[in-house]
């Protein structure tokens, strides 16, 4: 009883303030883990340097890069050409320069493509009825079953006909890459679905139409920033396939998968005009998934606040 | 009854990314052959903290015990490698553990029969026919009817009660000194968790296994504990026999913990405010932003170390206590 | 468990026949008549240009139905095991195919093994040296790995190891019962190429999912049992955090055997690949018809085996 009493009188005692900590400021630390592995800086400065390239070509490159010179050509790499000429006696160093036009557009108009299907497939297969979601899953688990490179390679050239150069080859691509995206959205849905805040919005009778956007598109949008600059890279070594092979971008244009292929049957005598454009798919690629990886540490709420 | 752990100023640290978090500080208790020790307070409080640390299984990094030693039988286990030999004879045949998450805490792609006798078999020279007989018995020791065929069954086929009977069949198995109930029964249902409660006490009573109940409920260890160690933000702050402690707590938190047992016909008081951040926090006693006793001097005091009134049993860590009991 | 295996086989069956839809009408779709480009090869150009001959020409190709029906026509026909003849170099399909399929399957299913192996290994052993110089090896390799091109890889070797090294011979492939120790010479090169990347990307996800594992709750549990550190990693930590490994496999199939076009047309491969980009690069379009079904027959079969082990591996499965 004592106690009690004792307790009672001193419920109107002050509980003091403890110094907090101060907030965390959520941009610096996204910087600051996005820079922090060494290979993110290196992949991020070279998108940036791509980027850069890609828009001042006109002005850095040091010849046009269709420009053919019928009396250099195949010309080893010297002072007047960095990397040599090719069989036409087109300057290497510029055509790869003007590839990473290409390269960028094909990425850039890829991904949105088939984010786009893919996003909005996924938000359906997330709220329909089960038994629609299952034959949308199913229908997906399909398609990523069948081997992309065919299908790319059938649309593609059914495609020639309607749109020409670029276009095909990027419509085939956004029509074929698009299933990771449903089963990532669908996901993402699934498990935000069982969160309280979004039962709670249900409880207070939030539309379907306002869940989507309020609670789980903000939500699903770090995994997919993160797939779509993945698949920016997984793109381009597509295009770069298919263009290899013949049945992407057609010559003349600068794509760095058609150099390769004109370049290829010159092999022994001059390697580099195969070589070089392929390094340069890599270099991309390579920076691409450094910046998804990087992108992916910072903007995982599981890894938040640890160190490591 | 022989002392079978001492622990000494134990402090264990995690690295993250707003600083060192001092999850355990300067901890030291002890416990006897048999005992049953309840270890009680909010969650964050690092009382499993304190735990793993003597088992070592604090993930590291970002954990890392910084100090203190826990002598059990004699020998320093803070002084062993953390995978090693001596540790891994340590773990499961002389400490076991039983943890708070009934459906995670089994391998889920491994039968009943593996779990429990992978361990008989690591621990002592038998045969695998023999290692299945003796996890056939604990199982239906533990109160699991049907046990033979319950052996092959996986983890998924069990309720969460029964999961937690399987984990308390596990740590028995090897009839080690000493078992770690960390928060084992607190996901359950309240009648699960009361059968279970039973069957723990009944059990370790039977083997005289010494018992370590961490929970953050006074009113479970009230009724099973001999003792009772109160953490709060990483420090011990009291400790004492269940009836010293019930009829006479001598420190404010402890006094608050009481408050918050539900008895029949009685409002329940909380503790107001927030538990302190264990970051970087003054050498001051870490309750004294919610302690409704506070003096001037506590805000100059560092914390008391844990000290004992009239040389007895009951020792608590608050410098006005101490004060006011002559100490 | 039975009804877990009729199950996916009743969906591979309907994958196979949605994929033969999907690749008929593309093909319908594409441009250019196979009846044109086969007339402008015929060497009596007057006769094709009578309108009669072409109407008999479509007719014999089942080409004057409506697409529907062709397709049917077609698709029973397979059943029959009559695959049709090529338009422009005028094989037999089937007959054709017969020998390359087996080309296909070999170097497939041997850089599959070796994929699986190699990248297993190269993941574990980097989760459970994380950290260590070995794993910023590994990480480096499967980084390279996922983003060089395929072709790109091949180029190097046939440059470096089989021109200025003269180590390898440059392309060709001859099977292995016939003489296994050029085989193996020829083998090399175009295996290491198609296994690359699904040894990198098997690595990745063999290292990701093994560092979950590690940090679940029931990995604690066999740590407080006192088991060994090789015991609770064999036992408790690989089976687990192989299973998402086990799904990718699927995927892996498909990058194999995709793949193959783009590795046979380099290494000049008598496969299944070169022959599906040949036939796509002169619109031969029965060919490329039968050819993209196979490759994915093949594809869906092997999805449909990794399904069948994944469900003998999660006990979890078997219960449905």
């Amino acid at each position: 009883m004592e106690e009690t009493k004792n307790v009672g009188q001193a419920g109107e005692f002050e509980v003091l303030e403890e110094a907090l900590l101060p907030p965390v400021n959520e941009f610096k630390r996204f910087i600051r883990v996005f820079f922090r592995r060494k290979v993110v800086i290196i992949g991020f400065a070279l998108v940036v340097l791509v980027i850069f390239v890609a828009i001042f070509a006109d002005l850095i490159s040091p010849y046009d890069p269709y420009e053919q010179d019928l009396h250099n050509v195949m010309a080893a790499p010297n002072g007047a050409h960095l990397l040599g000429t090719d069989a036409l006696g087109r300057d290497l160093l510029s055509r790869i320069m003007y590839g990473t036009r290409i390269a960028l557009i094909v990425g850039v108009l890829t991904v949105l493509i088939s984010a786009v299907i893919g996003v909005a497939i996924g938000l359906v297969a997330g709220f329909a009825q089960s038994k629609v979601q299952t034959v949308i899953m199913r229908l997906t688990d399909a398609l990523i079953a069948i081997p992309s490179l065919i299908l790319q390679l059938l649309l593609a050239n059914l495609l020639k006909s309607f749109i020409g150069g670029m276009g095909s080859v990027v419509v085939a691509l956004g029509l074929t890459m698009f299933p990771g995206y449903i089963r990532m959205v669908n996901a993402q849905v699934l498990t935000l679905k069982q969160n309280d805040y979004v039962l709670a919005g249900r409880a207070m009778g939030d539309k379907k139409r306002r869940i989507v956007l309020r609670h789980i598109l903000p939500n699903a949008v770090s995994p997919l920033i993160v797939m779509m600059t993945m698949m920016m890279g997984a793109s381009i070594m597509a295009e770069a396939g298919l263009s290899f092979l013949g049945l992407g971008i057609a010559p003349p244009a600068a794509a760095w998968g058609q150099m390769c292929r004109e370049g290829y049957q010159y092999l022994m005598t001059r390697p580099l005009l195969s070589i070089a454009p392929g390094f340069a798919i890599m270099i991309l690629v390579f920076s691409y998934n450094m910046v998804g990886d990087g992108l992916r540490d910072a903007l995982d709420p599981r890894l938040r606040g640890s160190l490591d | 009854m022989g002392r079978l752990l001492t622990v000494t100023g134990l402090t264990t640290e995690f690295r993250t990314e707003r600083g060192i978090v001092s999850a355990v500080k300067n901890v030291s208790y002890h416990l006897d052959e048999g005992e049953i020790l309840g270890l009680v307070g909010e969650s964050g409080c690092g009382k499993s903290v304190s735990q793993l640390s003597l088992m070592q299984l604090i993930p590291t990094p970002p954990g890392k015990i910084v100090a203190g030693e826990a002598v059990f039988m004699g020998a320093d286990l803070l002084k062993y490698e953390k995978n090693s030999k001596e540790m891994s004879q340590i773990r499961g045949k002389n400490i076991s553990m039983i943890f708070q998450e009934p459906m995670t805490s089994l391998n889920p792609s491994m039968t009943i029969a593996k779990q429990m006798s992978e361990m008989v078999l690591m621990h002592e020279k038998v045969t695998k026919k023999e290692a299945i007989e003796r996890s056939a018995d604990m199982l239906s020791q533990v109160g699991i009817p049907d046990a033979a065929k319950r052996l092959e069954d996986y983890p998924y086929q069990l309720s969460g009660g029964m999961r937690q009977r399987v984990m308390v069949g596990i740590a028995m198995i090897c009839n080690p000194k000493m078992i770690i109930a960390d928060e084992a029964t607190t996901a359950l249902d309240a009648t699960i968790q009361a059968q279970l409660l039973e069957l723990l006490y009944e059990i370790v009573g039977r083997y005289h296994t010494a018992l370590v109940m961490v929970t953050h409920n006074l009113g479970i260890v009230a009724r099973y504990a001999n003792r009772i160690n109160v953490m709060y933000a990483g420090h011990i702050v009291e400790t004492g026999t269940v009836k010293e402690i019930w009829a006479n707590p001598l420190h404010p938190y402890t006094e608050g913990l009481i408050h918050c047992v539900p008895k029949l016909g009685e409002r329940l008081l909380p503790i107001k405010g927030m538990p302190p951040s264990l970051i970087g926090r003054p050498p001051t006693c870490p309750f004294l932003s919610r302690c409704q006793y506070r003096q001037k001097s506590c805000f100059e005091e560092n914390v008391a170390d844990l000290t004992y009134v009239d040389g007895g049993t009951h020792a608590t860590a608050c410098n006005v206590r101490l004060k006011e009991a002559g100490q | 468990m039975i009804s877990y295996i009729i199950r996916r086989l009743l969906y591979a069956v309907l994958i196979v026949i949605l994929v033969s839809v999907t690749v008929f009408t593309l093909i319908r779709l594409l441009p250019g008549d196979p009846i044109e480009i086969l007339v402008s090869q015929d060497i009596m150009q007057d006769a094709a240009r009578d309108p009669e001959y072409y109407a008999r020409l479509r007719s014999e190709y089942g080409l004057d139905k409506p697409i529907p029906i062709q397709f049917i026509n077609w698709f029973f026909k397979m059943l029959r095991g009559d695959f049709g003849k090529s338009i422009i170099r005028k094989f037999d399909i089937l007959g054709e195919m017969k020998s390359r399929i087996v080309v296909t399957l070999s170097l497939g299913i041997v850089s599959f093994i070796i994929s699986n192996v190699v990248g297993i290994l190269l993941g574990i052993l980097s989760a459970i040296r994380r950290g260590k110089i070995v794993d910023t090896v590994v990480t480096v390799i499967a980084n390279i790995g996922v983003t060089a091109p395929t072709f790109w890889i091949a180029i190097l070797l046939i440059y470096f190891i089989g021109f200025k090294l003269k180590l390898l011979p440059l392309y060709g492939y001859t099977l292995p019962w016939k003489d296994f120790g050029t085989s193996v010479r020829q083998s090399i090169m175009p295996v290491f190429v198609m296994a690359l990347g699904p040894i990198s990307m098997t690595c990745r996800q063999a290292r990701s999912s093994i560092l979950e594992v590690l940090n679940q709750d029931h990995v604690r549990t066999a740590w407080s049992k006192g088991l060994t550190e090789r015991k609770v990693i064999f036992r408790h930590v690989l089976k687990n955090g192989l299973m998402p490994v086990v799904t990718l496999q699927g995927t892996m199939i498909a990058m194999i055997f995709g793949g193959s076009a783009i590795v046979e047309t380099i290494f000049v491969i008598p496969g299944m690949g070169k022959m599906m980009v040949d036939g796509m690069l002169s619109q031969d379009y029965p060919v490329v018809q039968v050819v993209t079904l196979m490759l994915t027959f093949v594809v869906v079969l092997a999805n449909l085996l990794v399904d069948l082990m994944y469900g003998w591996i999660d006990p979890r499965i078997q219960y449905e």
